[in-house]
């Protein structure tokens, strides 16, 4: 039962490895889309006019309240109906994308959240335009507390990618089964995707430690 | 609201420089400030003390706009705050109305609120350059002269998480100077310290007090320091001010019975 065959194993690790670049792209893009809307998701929730920040508000529950996976099918495979049609890549970004965003601008809130009124107070009393006070004050200092977050996020849209493969993205998942349906073997190419995982994601969190800890020192909050 | 009883703009050369009139302000059924009224004249150093919920930190606050007041108007500089005017009569006043006006005053707080990821120089020429549209080169220049004048010469570069805590409230001091306000709010600026280095933050206060051109309004529990400094105390009780008058006075022959009991508290704490 157990037949583990080495030299098959050495056969399909370019192709694996080749495809975990592709796994590594979609992860990195999609944290980008990410890390870019849901800062913008989260400004937005704050903005003086309740209409804005409720509809966000919304929008961003209902992307966190259904599965990846749905939204997925439903970019790639429902936009075209309304005459939008993306090929796979660019629909599975930014389904990923969207979904990541959302979870991401929490993160955001909550550091954003995280930031003592007294800097509020001190802006006002020194007269900053709001712009001003977000760009300069409030951010940098919500960043720090947030990376944690961050870096959850980050080895979870990466956990996430094999979804992709559902609308053909030639990410490691995709590749795995190819290799398995070529071969008739699914034991070495499963595995592989596995350890290929846990190598990558294990020394993520440690980084993303030290990353914080690098970011407090360059802003000067913390000896 | 009815504002017809405020006037537009305050005339006359003697006109105070700060007017709380007819002020009020309440969270829910509490009344934080009833009816003030309170002017204060250019160059004055007024002392506000008083214990603790009777609404002395909120005059401050008030008037740095940080909460809206109830009922009333504040005028600063003759010219209403709180509200504008709009025909004959006076409106709540907008965002761009309060920017104009907030360049009058400046504030310090009991925490500081220094921005941590900035250095000591940065904090103090960041509103300059933004806010002012001073040049960076000029902004620095000012933030040295006012560093130098607390004593911060060789902290410049330094961020607030690398300072004393009274050396953080002289670099919050000297960023609020930076902007060149004409009226200086200090709400409890000493509470936060401990006290060995109340001492360098009080000198620094006296220093602005005698040299330079500025009105002051300060909340403290600093009694020998406000009896020191100030041209006038007032003392608040339950919202109002239940007595006012020269230092002198009003600590050594207290008339009303809330002032007596309050400074002989908090005379004996001492």
């Amino acid at each position: 039962m157990f037949d583990w065959n080495w030299e098959f194993t050495f056969e399909i690790m370019p192709r694996l490895l080749a495809a975990t670049l592709n796994t590594l792209m979609a992860a990195g893009f999609g944290y980008l889309i990410a890390l870019i809307l849901g800062l913008v998701f989260a400004l937005l929730q704050r903005t003086p006019i309740p209409a804005i920040g409720f509809a966000v508000r919304e929008f961003v529950e209902f992307i966190r309240s259904t599965p990846v996976v749905l939204q997925i099918f439903f970019v790639y495979f429902v936009f075209p109906q309304f005459g939008i049609r993306l090929d796979p890549w660019t629909a599975g970004m930014i389904a990923i994308g969207l979904h990541y965003a959302s979870y991401l601008s929490e993160v955001y809130r909550a550091g954003l959240d995280s930031v003592p009124a007294g800097q509020w107070e001190a802006c006002t009393a020194l007269n900053l335009s709001t712009r001003r006070t977000y760009l300069k004050i409030v951010i940098p200092q919500a960043i720090p507390p947030s990376i944690p977050g961050f870096g959850n996020y980050l080895v979870g849209i990466f956990k996430d990618t094999p979804m992709l493969s559902v609308i053909g993205v030639a990410e490691l998942m995709h590749t795995a089964n190819a290799v398995g349906s070529e071969t008739y073997r699914f034991l070495e190419p499963y595995t592989m995707v596995g350890v290929i995982f846990l190598v990558i994601s294990l020394p993520t969190a440690y980084l993303v430690r030290r990353f914080e800890r690098w970011v407090r020192r360059s802003l000067g909050m913390a000896d | 609201m009815n504002q017809q009883d405020h006037p537009l703009e305050l005339e006359g050369a003697d006109a105070p420089i700060v007017r709380f009139d007819n002020v009020s302000k309440r969270y829910g059924d509490l009344t934080v400030l009833d009816s003030l009224n309170l002017d204060i004249a250019r160059n004055e150093i007024v002392s506000i003390i008083g214990p603790s919920g009777s609404g002395k930190t909120t005059v401050l606050r008030m008037l740095m706009t940080l909460e809206e007041i109830d009922d009333g108007v504040i005028y600063v500089t003759g010219k209403p705050l709180t509200h504008m005017p709009k025909g004959d009569r006076l409106v709540r006043a907008n965002q761009k109305h309060l920017r104009k006006m907030r360049t009058n005053i400046g504030m310090v707080f009991q925490h500081f609120n220094l921005f941590p990821h900035m250095t000591a120089l940065e904090n103090c020429i960041e509103a300059p350059i933004q806010v002012l549209g001073l040049e960076r080169d000029e902004a620095i220049e000012r933030a040295k002269e006012l560093l130098e004048m607390v004593g911060l010469e060789d902290k410049m570069g330094q961020h607030p998480v690398r300072l004393s805590g009274g050396q953080q409230q002289r670099v919050a001091i000297a960023r609020a100077l930076a902007m060149r306000p004409k009226v200086m709010l200090l709400d409890e600026v000493t509470s936060a310290l401990d006290p060995e280095v109340v001492g360098e933050v009080t000198q620094v206060i006296r220093k602005l007090a005698t040299e330079h051109d500025l009105t002051m309004i300060m909340v403290t529990h600093q009694m020998g320091f406000a009896r020191e400094i100030s041209n006038r105390v007032c003392f608040f009780y339950a919202g109002r001010i239940a007595e006012e008058g020269k230092p002198d006075e009003l600590f050594s022959d207290p008339k009303n019975p809330r002032t007596k009991q309050f400074l002989k508290a908090v005379l004996e704490a001492d």
